[in-house]
């Protein structure tokens, strides 16, 4: 078992059942460094034990198992002795030849209901479908394939304008589109109260109060600087309501020139 | 299929072949004749023999040319002839991918033997199949999961997809080479040991 190296010299190779080995079966007479390469090619134990029956021309369909048995044995030695972590299905293996070595010495029953299968069988059956499977993934690596024998031929059409119809938007369909997230974000935002600084239905009131007495007033009397812009805008929405109201009446002089307000004739009326 | 003896004479529609060839040229993808005629507009859309037509007068003219209309499991594709491909190979620095033994023993046993499942490999190769070999298989989409086998666990099954068959160059499973038959046994008695 602790026999590890193969060297030219005779040394034991393996120790099997107990047997020492000194020679390498014939084909196994490789330099340990190459060994592990060598086993590593290998499939699996089936693919060994092909390697095995083809390298002496055995038949495979009857198989000398006591003989494969002995030299696959002596590979798992040494495999086991190069490398640590040998696969379990070449254990499983030795174990399954072992025991169709075993089942052989047994004397055989004749028997004409001979129901029980030769314990080769199975193991030869395997090895022929695993074979034919091999062989086939070879011929599939040599029959012609794309990237090496297979080249497309095609043209580039990046260069092809491509005319591309861009969808038809109704306007309608942007402003309900519009509406939708409008009302959602209305669903969406807290109802939060603010006290208008400037009313506008306040300025309208004071307006009229303006200008009750006179006859018409421009259009900057209604605010004051200090409002600002807001102020500006909230004297002319009041004015536009109140002349919307026909309470007032908008007048200009001439054309840019400012506008002026006055109270409508008869107002408080209607 | 028998387009020849049931429509002796398809009269080639001269237009339609000239679109057909433009449209194999510009898709890497093979077209099938019913995406061919998918592209066409409803209203003028032409029977399916006349794209069989079409896509045979095709194969016709470019019979001498160094490309070629070849039809895949997928459709057809204009393709560099193989005698040319050496050529073709010589443009690009990059060696092709090359596969190890153990992916071409699996897709091989899934080609021929489908639906399997990963057990069923593993028992005809003799060795575990590695997670990782059949993710690469199913990324470049050559293996599909059928279905799953009605079993404890229950497996997936997997079988081969139209891009393998494409890959290979073949229009059906029934062009891959056939499998050899097996031998008979002829298990002899032996007790020398």
């Amino acid at each position: 078992m602790s026999a590890g190296v193969v060297t030219k010299e005779r040394t034991v190779t393996a120790m099997v059942a107990g047997q020492p080995y000194l020679d390498l079966p014939e084909d196994l007479y490789i330099p340990p460094e190459a060994l592990e390469i060598f086993l590593a090619t290998f499939e699996g134990p089936l693919d060994l034990l092909l390697y095995l029956i083809r390298k002496q021309n055995l038949d495979i369909v009857n198989i000398p198992i006591a003989q494969i048995t002995k030299q696959y044995m002596v590979y798992i030695e040494v495999m086991s002795n190069f490398q640590f972590e040998l696969a379990a299905e070449y254990l499983l293996m030795a174990a399954l030849l072992a025991e169709i070595k075993s089942r052989m010495l047994l004397p055989r029953q004749v028997n004409t209901e001979d129901d029980e299968e030769d314990p080769r069988a199975v193991l030869v059956r395997r090895l022929q479908e695993y074979e034919r499977i091999k062989k086939a993934a070879e011929e599939l690596n040599e029959i012609p394939r794309m990237e090496r024998d297979i080249f497309l031929a095609t043209i580039d059409t990046s260069s092809v304008s491509v005319h591309k119809p861009k969808p038809e938007v109704q306007l309608q369909d942007i402003v309900s589109a519009l509406q939708g997230v409008l009302r959602r974000v209305d669903q969406l935002s807290h109802h939060t109260i603010t006290k208008e600084v400037l009313s506008v239905r306040e300025r309208m009131v004071a307006i009229m109060a303006k200008l009750e007495g006179c006859d018409s007033l421009l259009f900057a009397r209604f605010f004051t600087y200090q409002e600002g812009r807001a102020g500006v805008v909230v004297a002319f929405l009041a004015i536009l309501e109140l002349s919307k109201a026909e309470l007032i009446e908008i007048l200009q002089a001439e054309p840019f020139d400012e506008l002026s307000i006055r109270a409508r004739v008869g107002v408080g009326n209607d | 299929m028998t387009k020849q003896s049931s429509e002796p004479v398809q009269q080639v529609n001269k237009k339609i072949k000239r679109i057909v060839e433009a449209l194999l040229f510009a898709t890497e993808q093979p077209m099938s004749v019913a995406q061919l005629q998918a592209v066409f507009p409803e209203l003028e859309r032409p029977e399916r023999v006349t794209i069989e037509a079409a896509v045979g007068a095709l194969c016709d003219d470019y019979r001498s040319q160094a490309i070629g209309l070849h039809k895949v499991a997928s459709g057809y594709r204009f393709q560099v002839k193989t005698d040319m491909a050496p050529w073709v190979a010589r443009l690009f620095s990059e060696k092709p991918p090359k596969y190890s033994r153990a992916l071409l023993e699996t897709i091989a046993i899934i080609a021929y033997q489908q639906p399997v499942t990963r057990g069923d490999i593993e028992e005809i190769r003799g060795v575990s199949v590695s997670s990782q070999m059949i993710r690469t298989l199913l990324d470049r989409e050559w293996i599909k999961v059928i279905a799953h086998k009605e079993v404890p666990g229950r497996p997936a099954l997997y079988g081969t997809t139209r891009q393998f068959l494409d890959y290979f160059n073949l229009d059906s499973l029934d062009s891959m080479p056939p499998l050899e038959a097996l031998q008979a046994l002829a298990l002899e008695g032996e007790l020398d040991v």
